[in-house]
């Protein structure tokens, strides 16, 4: 059995459901994401136990590229990650019509299989590929199903791929430099490569413009709030859930093994500018008139704190940066959701025209509550397990990092409970508000038992992550 | 062994199991039946902790409960535990204890609310996240609790959500307390990097074993750790959001916000008394802080004419006395503080709460009075209450506070004239609300009047048994002899030898307090008896007492220097950085586009301009190959 299996079935799933039509093309997108899922938890077990599930083909000879597919444990966490939330993800639009169905939940799989490519691929230009190859399918989901006014949406969401392409290409020149140095892509041969400072600090640099617009890291944020209020809802899940987390993933499998000196040289500036993120957006989504918008900006102030944690190059960064990641996937979803819920009944995500929510529907407030507060990181969630780790690594390099950083738990609260009493709480709303449906009970369920059970017991992902980001370490640290 | 975790996790698990019933069935169950489940569940935490309690005071062994490993880190392994020893059998008496009495009292007293159960499971939840702070093993355990607490506490201010002031105060709470938290939790980043641990008692060893210690490190997190301590017992400058908390139902300002939550602050500083001990400067801070405090919220206290504004404020001052006393060391004589205004201000909140029952949701002291007659078990609980807080000798407080008072003058006269003011102000608003609202004539409508009557048997007897408790709870600690001092020696390194001698100082110091109390009782009798005042409308309050009314306009201070600034800060951003980001990112695409075009006019296929540009090119070669020679 070996982990390409998984990309087979989402590349399949993605050809069956375009084929079956619109009127099946939901439930066999669920069906295949379901069948991807449970492969990866047959392989999980299979890794476990401590088999060999990774691959290399020779593919292409001149030049040398490569097939190949590392499953170490934390491709494995982030594989995981991408097939559970895709079926989530599938299932939450299904109270929704959606105009050429076929091509929309083709293009979902499509993503998770360009997705999990870049979260497996041991190849430079394969991860590349992967890499480019994401965007193509997002791109037409935020283009042809999201909201609002066509020209306006079409202008944000040509910029998205714009620039975020432009920002991949210095990456594809640093690849073919590195080539150039090792004669192959493979990663582990790059891990061995001895460059010069200067050369590091380059390919350093060419990694982050590719990773800082992809996470957001700021300044390079500008594209995010825009596309994330204007795609549909499943498109910004797939971008804030899982997409925004091929950067950060690359940061740490990518950009500080290569250039380990680099990293350690200026770590301090990139850490800053990951906190800088972190008060910036929490302040930016203070005001935000936009229930879409005020999210997208939160998401922009928990990925700063991940990024800050990774920059530390200590364990404690990299495995807190890591749980975050999986932690912020979870809870980003489920709000965003959260906040699709409210669209279908009030058609309007403009947070002064809601209000009045909880008086109706009591479950439905519940809900959402859990999930205001695992995003605010309250201890027994997920979100606080990784965000104590990446605050305690933070305090580790300088105390002051760990202040500023930790003015989240304050910011945080104030924009999310703000959001909060203006969306749900207060007098009677005149519209009416029916409570969840059972289809949507489930998708929020799963995603809060999720957060609730490893809040409390994170032990078995921070036991599969620890020995890959340990061999991580251990390359940044030859020197 | 075995037993006694099973144990633990019942007297943890206990609510949280009510809590689930409640939330799951409650609605179908009925308003009683879930009103019984609630306070069954507490009942059972108190009586396995009696059991508990029992076994330490004959072994004086602490019991350790380690369940499994739960967030690891580099240096530290913090796992979910639990320990059970002299300080958290202590606190846990108390909050079982006067928990299930609140959660009594409240089947009658929310009886009329449509959301009876839904109060039910978040009081049943508080006291599991209350169980969890106290009972941890070490400070993340106690932060699990400690937050969650935080979140109880601002469900149930926002109880009755669609009043949105009621939801201000709640996100109020929520947020200072955050940022009191934030405090906490760097304190213990310190503390885990100095230490490698969090847990209490490897924490103990480790200090006690410690040679060549950083005390400014140490002192550092002594600071970030009280500025948590602030943020949940509402000292300055973090304090303003108790007052507002008043908003949620009485039981809860009774339970949460003056007998358990708002304790936790002194609960986690005499934890952690041999971190203290070592930081001289902080415990200084300590000490200036809770005597301000103590005095800032007295006063306020004076001209305030909400009877529970009132309760609210003196918890202030009273909690800025307990820590005015672990400023100087004196844990148990906090402590003993802390339990005996559990006693007497839960009595005192549950009183009020019987009152504003009977006249129907009124809490404006203006239109009560007289109230005496009809509501005769309220007053007189209520009025040994107000003697036991205004130190009236022989009730409880009059013993804790005298040791408090004690303590100041034993290492500061400055502090001790500021808490004895404290004091005497205290017995001055206590009596001042005691015959504004008990004496005299009905001041309310004709309505109100002709309803008038006392509350039922279950919002009496807590009443009563707590009256009881406020009363002989000073008896725990006697000066010269206490039980209270002997039973918590084992978690305080200083060896007892500070015991109190009464000699002539003593018996002073105790007459000057006994008679400040009483000059306060006096004044407010001459006040509010003999000249009958009462307290002008909002309009006509003019000075010194407007001044007062409005709370030395802290917050409005506080809204114009944090919440405003971070609010123009935040449009500002908006506005201006965020378009003129994107407004770059656009123009770097316009440039590229630019060159293009621009580019494009270069090949227009003229044979002439080609040529040109070839033979400049060629000149501007070979002047850089001759140059370059």
């Amino acid at each position: 059995m070996n982990v390409s299996l998984i990309l087979i079935i989402l590349l399949i799933g993605a050809f069956a459901t375009y084929f079956v039509g619109d009127k099946l093309a939901s439930k066999v997108a669920l069906f295949f994401s379901l069948a991807a899922l449970g492969c990866s938890l047959v392989l999980l077990s299979h890794f476990n136990a401590g088999e060999n599930i990774s691959l290399i083909n020779a593919w292409i000879t001149q030049p040398k590229i490569s097939f190949a597919l590392n499953a170490d444990g934390l491709a494995i966490a982030m594989l995981l990650l991408t097939v559970a939330l895709t079926p989530i993800i599938i299932f939450s639009s299904f109270g929704n019509e959606y105009k050429n169905a076929k091509g929309f939940y083709a293009l979902i799989l499509f993503m998770a299989f360009a997705m999990t490519g870049t979260f497996l691929a041991a190849d430079g230009l394969l991860y590349y590929i992967f890499w480019e190859l994401s965007l193509i399918p997002i791109y037409f989901i935020a283009l042809i199903w999201g909201n609002g006014d066509a020209e306006e949406r079409r202008k944000a969401v040509v910029k998205f791929f714009i620039y975020t392409l432009a920002g991949s290409l210095f990456m594809l020149v640093a690849f073919i430099y590195l080539y150039q140095k090792a004669g192959s892509f493979l990663i582990e041969d790059l891990y061995k490569l001895n460059l010069s400072p200067t050369e590091q600090l380059w390919i350093f640099l060419a990694f982050f413009l590719a990773y800082a617009i992809k996470i957001p890291i700021i300044p390079f944020h500008t594209w995010q709030a825009n596309v994330y209020q204007k795609a549909p809802t499943v498109g910004t899940m797939l971008l804030s859930g899982i997409m925004l987390k091929m950067g950060l993933y690359s940061v740490i499998r990518w950009q500080l093994p290569i250039a380990p000196l680099a990293a350690k040289e200026y770590m301090n500036i990139f850490i800053a500018l990951g906190i800088a993120g972190v008060i910036y957006g929490s302040i930016v989504a203070l005001r935000q008139k936009d229930l879409k918008k005020l999210l997208a900006y939160s998401s922009l102030a928990h990925v700063g704190l991940i990024a800050a944690g990774t920059y530390t190059l200590t364990l404690d960064g990299l495995r807190g940066a890591v749980l975050q990641m999986i932690a912020h996937g979870f809870v980003v979803v489920g709000l965003f959701y959260a906040a699709e819920i409210i669209f279908r009944r009030f058609e309007t995500r403009k947070i002064s025209e809601l209000g009045g929510i909880r008086i109706q529907s009591p479950k439905f407030t519940s809900m959402f509550l859990i999930l205001v507060l695992a995003s605010v990181a309250l201890p027994s969630t997920f979100n606080f397990v990784g965000e104590f780790t990446v605050l305690y690594s933070l305090s580790q390099i300088n105390v002051w990092f760990a202040v500023l950083g930790g003015t989240t738990i304050i910011l945080g609260a104030y924009y999310m409970l703000k959001m909060f009493q203006n969306v749900m709480l207060g007098d009677a709303n005149s519209k009416t508000f029916a409570d969840v449906s059972v289809n949507e009970g489930i998708s929020l369920v799963v995603i809060i038992a999720v957060l609730i059970f490893f809040g409390f017991y994170p032990k078995p992902i921070t036991d599969l992550i620890t020995p890959s980001l340990e061999t991580i370490l251990n390359v940044i640290n030859k020197n | 062994m075995e037993m006694n975790t099973n144990l633990a996790l019942v007297l943890v698990l206990a609510p949280f199991l009510g809590f689930l019933i409640n939330v799951f069935f409650g609605k179908s169950l009925g308003k009683t039946v879930s009103g019984i489940i609630g306070t069954a569940a507490v009942v059972v935490s108190f009586a396995v902790t009696l059991f508990f309690f029992s076994e330490i005071t004959q072994t004086k062994q602490a019991i350790q409960v380690t369940l499994f490993d739960w967030i690891q880190i580099s240096n530290l392994h913090i796992n979910l535990g639990f320990l059970l020893d002299q300080l958290s059998l202590l606190w846990l008496l108390f909050v079982t204890g006067i928990g299930s009495l609140i959660h009594l009292y409240s089947i009658s007293y929310m009886h009329d609310d449509e959301n009876m159960h839904k109060f039910f499971s978040y009081l049943n939840l508080f006291v599991f996240f209350m169980i969890t702070l106290v009972m941890g093993s070490n400070l993340l355990v106690l932060f699990i609790g400690w937050e969650g607490v935080g979140l109880c506490s601002y469900l149930l201010i926002g109880f009755w959500y669609k009043n949105q002031d009621y939801n201000d105060a709640a996100k109020k709470a929520f947020i200072m307390n955050r940022i009191g938290d934030l405090g906490l939790l760097i304190g213990m980043f310190i503390l885990g990097s100095m230490f490698s641990t969090l847990d209490y008692a490897t924490l103990k060893t480790a200090i006690a074993g410690a040679t060549n210690l950083n005390i400014p490190l140490l002192s550092l997190a002594a600071l970030c750790l009280f500025i948590g301590a602030c943020g949940k017992s509402a000292q300055i400058p973090l304090y303003t959001w108790l007052p507002d908390a008043m908003a949620g139902p009485t039981p809860v300002s009774a339970l949460i916000h003056a007998a358990t939550m708002v304790t936790a602050g002194i609960f986690m500083v005499t934890r952690l008394n041999f971190v203290f001990d070592l930081a001289p400067d902080v415990q200084t801070v300590i000490a200036v802080i809770g005597a301000v405090t103590s005095l800032v919220a007295a006063t306020i206290g004076l001209v305030q004419t909400d009877i529970k504004k009132v309760l609210a404020y003196s918890t202030v001052s009273q909690l800025g006395l307990m820590f005015l006393a672990l400023g100087f060391g004196a844990y148990e004589v906090a402590v003993f503080h802390v339990i005996t205004h559990a006693f007497f201000k839960a009595c005192l909140f549950l009183g009020s709460g019987s009152v504003i029952h009977g006249l129907h949701g009124e809490q404006d002291m203006r239109k009560m009075g007289g109230l005496r007659k009809a509501m005769p078990v309220t007053f007189w609980t209520m009025l040994i209450s107000s003697l036991a807080i205004s130190g009236v000798p022989f009730f409880s407080g009059f013993f804790s506070k005298d040791e408090i008072l004690m303590t100041a003058f034993h290492h500061s006269i400055p502090l001790y004239v500021v808490g004895s003011i404290a004091s005497i102000l205290t017995a001055f608003y206590m009596f001042r609300l005691m015959f504004l609202t008990f004496f005299k004539e009905f001041r309310g409508t004709e309505e109100q009047k002709y309803h008038l009557h006392e509350s039922d048997g279950l919002i009496t007897f807590p009443l009563m048994i707590l009256a009881l408790l406020a009363t002989f709870g000073g008896l725990i600690s006697l000066p010269g002899n206490s039980w209270l001092n002997d039973y918590l020696a084992p978690l305080f390194t200083k060896v007892a030898g500070e015991e109190h001698h009464l000699g002539t100082t003593e018996y002073t110091l105790m007459g000057i307090a006994v008679a400040g109390g009483l000059l306060g009782i006096l004044i407010a009798y001459i006040k509010y008896f003999k000249q009958d005042n009462v307290p002008e409308s909002d309009e006509n309050i003019t000075g010194l007492t407007k001044v007062l009314y409005n709370k030395y306009y802290v917050d409005e201070i506080y809204d114009v220097i944090f919440v405003r600034s971070v609010n123009v800060l935040s449009r500002f951003f908006r506005d201006y950085i965020e378009t003129g980001l994107s407004a770059f990112v656009f123009g770097l695409g316009k440039v590229t586009n630019e060159i293009g075009f621009q580019g494009k006019k270069l090949q227009n296929g003229s044979i002439g301009l080609y040529l040109f540009a070839f033979v400049l090119g060629l000149c501007a070669i070979i002047s850089y190959i001759f140059l370059a020679q």
